[in-house]
């Protein structure tokens, strides 16, 4: 079965093509039905102010990030840097009824705009990602751990972390108080 | 004090059978459901499976007035410091049911972030197995408990974090 | 004045450094909060001037656990996470698993999950019923709340051999057939629970007290819900008609007749208000699955992604290996990502799923319901009273589980 992900052809979506156009450097793709659109890092915060103000996407439903440490070779269309990490965010058209996912790519260590001026719903989840996996966001009002304790070390979800299973560990019987 | 510290002997055993009765009949659970365990906890308590039949209807929001913590749900790392301090402002004679798989044995999460087992943070009592246990699961380890408490197995406690010392041996009842 | 969202987050510099303010902690132990949610409130006298959730205390990693689980076994996982309407969660999850694997469901399959996924939003909102009576001081909404629910959670046991936390929808399908004689519970229950919500719907909602205490409480407005990310009955008390089954349908919703329920005031009175009628308008769902109930298959007929039947092990070696080959290793999915989003009591679950082409995913995220809602909490509460912010955050029921999975 092929990867649908390398499909690069001009899109039928017309928001995609809107974005492509406004975003140099921005690659749009779809993928099993749904519109994803790569951006590049230093357009971020521009491309969802394009999509927030000239074309109605009210609601931004998702936003996580996933560590492809263990997949370099993974396939990406042509004219997009592969990083460590992949930003996506899922936004949402009330009016128009559609949806369309951008993705881009960023090194660990590196930042990324954050998209609270645009909507302050990603407070949380921008908060999230950095909590498990480390990625920055440059202009979040406070960008502190939310679902670990303050004094954690690490960022659990990336690959070379924390082990998915610790060991299970077999306690005597206890004796009778 | 309670009933340890009397001196134990054949005369007082219908005051012990008194005060382990009216102990039992009235254990007052402390509010700590964390997850699903609670939801059917609090089911548990609702019309349908009434704990009030047992006198346990009321559950207290301040430790200070609850005898027994069930542990239901998932402890975290962040709340297993929570737990503690919950466990040590509640009043002697206390109990502590963990109820469901992940409050005694971290469950189907052996990962980073739940503790694999409640007993590392506190000592238990009754553990109650099930994801989530079910009413009468529940109900069968509080009537354990109250058996406990009947029999008279748990009538003393380790010395930490109760402050009971015991400085000469005392005989447990049969 | 104008408040811009750094406002909202950090506090209003305009606000007086006064002596006279008391910063508290609500929480994470305390009976009225859904769950072990922790509210850092700053207060003047008994107004709330900022309030900020700090969450966290039931962080159970999932995610991670999801990576190391199988596809067949990833719906044990991620049905802990919104534990109150838990078969959406394997909804979810199941669905984007067989987008990526370019499956499609047989029908009855499609109909039992949502006849099933019905019925828990009607469990789901009689428990909001009953917590939300606890929060606002009506004990005996609390322990009435539940008799409904007994009735919807003993039919679950008997389809899927679970009271909660099913494991009952995976891909491919669903584990097990309906039961014989389930057309008789389900007639029940069209009958028993909206009499119990007639019930309460008497107890409460001309109640001049339970009218005091949440008309007017905690207004949100639509560009406030959407700014904020809020999806489900807060997005549709202001106003807003945004139902994902209408707007965006999946399973069978686009064939079955059902009302969107949306107020305009955007309070708490509102979201009871409408949680209320929608538990009808679920049973009006479940009534029609039930008269148009398609026969065939339960679960999809493809080897490599369904177990064989038991019986047929005992025949076949191939069954047997199949068998074993899917409950060790799990099925492969091809690589590739997608998002899929179902309506959830509580508003827009979604799941985005990354696949690396092995049996387990590579990376399982939930977009929560809850997490996304909890952000309106700050706003709601501003200017309030503490009891409102009891109100509150029991009116946009938080299920901790899904915030902090």
């Amino acid at each position: 079965m092929t990867d649908d992900s390398t499909r690069e052809e001009m899109h039928k979506d017309d928001v995609a093509a809107a974005v492509v156009e406004r975003v140099k450097g921005a690659v749009a793709i779809d993928s099993h039905g749904q519109t994803v659109v790569h951006i590049p890092r230093e357009a971020w915060l521009e491309a969802v102010r394009f999509l927030k103000e000239e074309q109605q996407f009210t609601q931004c439903s998702d936003l996580t990030a996933v560590d492809q440490l263990l997949r370099p070779d993974r396939p990406l269309p042509a004219g997009v840097d592969r990083e460590r990490f992949e930003v996506v965010a899922n936004f949402l058209s009330h009016p128009r009824n559609r949806r369309i996912r951008f993705i881009c790519q960023v090194a660990d260590g590196g930042e990324v705009d954050s998209l609270f001026e645009l909507y302050p719903g990603t407070e949380l989840p921008e908060r999230e990602v950095y909590d498990l996996l480390g990625v920055r966001f440059a202009g979040h009002p406070d960008l502190v751990r939310l679902l670990l304790p303050d004094d954690w070390e690490g960022h659990p979800l990336r690959k070379d972390d924390a082990p998915a299973r610790v060991p299970v560990q077999f306690k005597e019987a206890q004796a009778p108080r | 004090m309670g009933l340890e510290a009397i001196n134990q002997s054949f005369l007082t055993t219908r005051l012990e059978d008194l005060v382990k009765w009216a102990r039992r009949n009235s254990v007052w659970p402390a509010t700590f459901g964390l997850a699903c365990c609670a939801i059917e906890m609090m089911a548990t308590g609702a019309a349908h499976y009434d704990l009030s039949r047992f006198g346990m209807e009321v559950f207290r929001a301040s430790p200070r007035q609850a005898d027994l913590m069930i542990v239901a749900g998932r402890v975290s790392q962040k709340m297993a410091p929570v737990l503690r301090q919950i466990y040590d402002q509640m009043v002697e004679p206390k109990w502590v049911i963990s109820m469901g798989v992940c409050a005694s044995t971290g469950g189907m999460f052996n990962n980073y972030a739940i503790v694999q087992g409640v007993d590392e943070v506190v000592p238990v009592d009754v553990y109650v197995p099930g994801c989530p246990p079910g009413p009468e699961t529940l109900m069968h380890g509080i009537l354990t408990l109250h058996e406990l408490i009947r029999s008279g197995q748990i009538l003393r406690r380790p010395g930490e974090g109760a402050g009971i010392q015991i400085d000469e041996p005392v005989s447990r009842p049969a | 004045m104008t408040m811009t969202p750094r406002d909202l987050v950090l506090g209003p510099e305009a606000w007086p450094e006064s002596d006279e303010t008391m910063i508290i902690n609500l929480g994470p132990q305390h009976p009225s909060t859904h769950g072990v949610l922790r509210v850092v409130l700053e207060l003047e006298g008994e107004t709330v001037l900022r309030a900020k959730p700090v969450i966290g205390y039931l962080h159970t990693g999932m995610e991670k656990t999801g990576e190391q689980l199988t596809y067949v076994q990833g719906a044990t996982n991620v049905t802990r996470m919104d534990y109150a309407a838990p078969l959406f969660n394997e909804l979810a999850f199941s669905m984007a698993v067989e987008r990526l694997l370019d499956l499609e469901v047989p029908p009855r399959a499609t109909w039992i999950r949502m006849l099933m996924c019905e019925l828990n939003r009607v469990a789901s909102h009689l428990l909001f019923l009953a917590t939300n009576g606890l929060d606002l001081g009506a004990i005996s909404m609390m322990l009435y709340g539940w008799r409904e629910r007994e009735l919807v959670l003993a039919f679950f046991e008997k389809v899927t051999g679970l009271r909660m936390n099913h494991n009952y929808i995976r891909p491919g399908g669903v584990a097990a057939d309906l039961p014989p004689g389930w057309e008789d519970d389900i007639r029940e229950i069209c009958e028993v629970v909206p009499k119990g919500v007639a019930e309460y719907n008497e107890l409460l909602t001309e109640n001049p007290i339970w009218l005091e205490r949440t008309v007017g409480i905690g207004v949100i407005t639509t560009e406030q819900a959407l700014a904020l990310g809020a999806s489900g009955p807060i997005l549709r008390s202001t106003g807003m008609p945004w139902d994902l089954r209408k707007s965006q349908p999946y399973l069978a919703y686009d064939q079955v007749d059902f009302d969107v329920i949306y107020t305009e005031n955007g309070d708490t009175y509102d979201r009871y208000r409408i949680r209320l009628h929608e538990i009808a308008e679920s049973l009006k769902i479940a009534q029609q699955c039930l008269e148009r109930m398609p026969g065939g298959d339960y679960r999809i007929q493809d080897r490599k992604v369904t177990p064989p039947p038991r019986a047929r092990i005992d025949e076949s070696m191939e069954a047997l290996i199949h068998h074993f080959k899917i409950f060790t290793e799990g099925f492969k999915v091809p690589a590739g990502e997608t998002y899929v989003a179902v309506e959830n009591p509580r508003g827009e679950l979604g799941c985005y799923l990354v696949s690396d082409g092995s049996g387990r995913p590579y990376r399982m995220h939930i977009r929560g319901a809850s997490f996304y809602n909890l952000q309106t909490l700050s706003t709601l509460v501003q200017g309030g009273l503490v009891a409102d912010g009891i109100a509150i955050i029991s009116s946009i029921d938080p299920i901790m589980g899904d915030v902090d999975r």
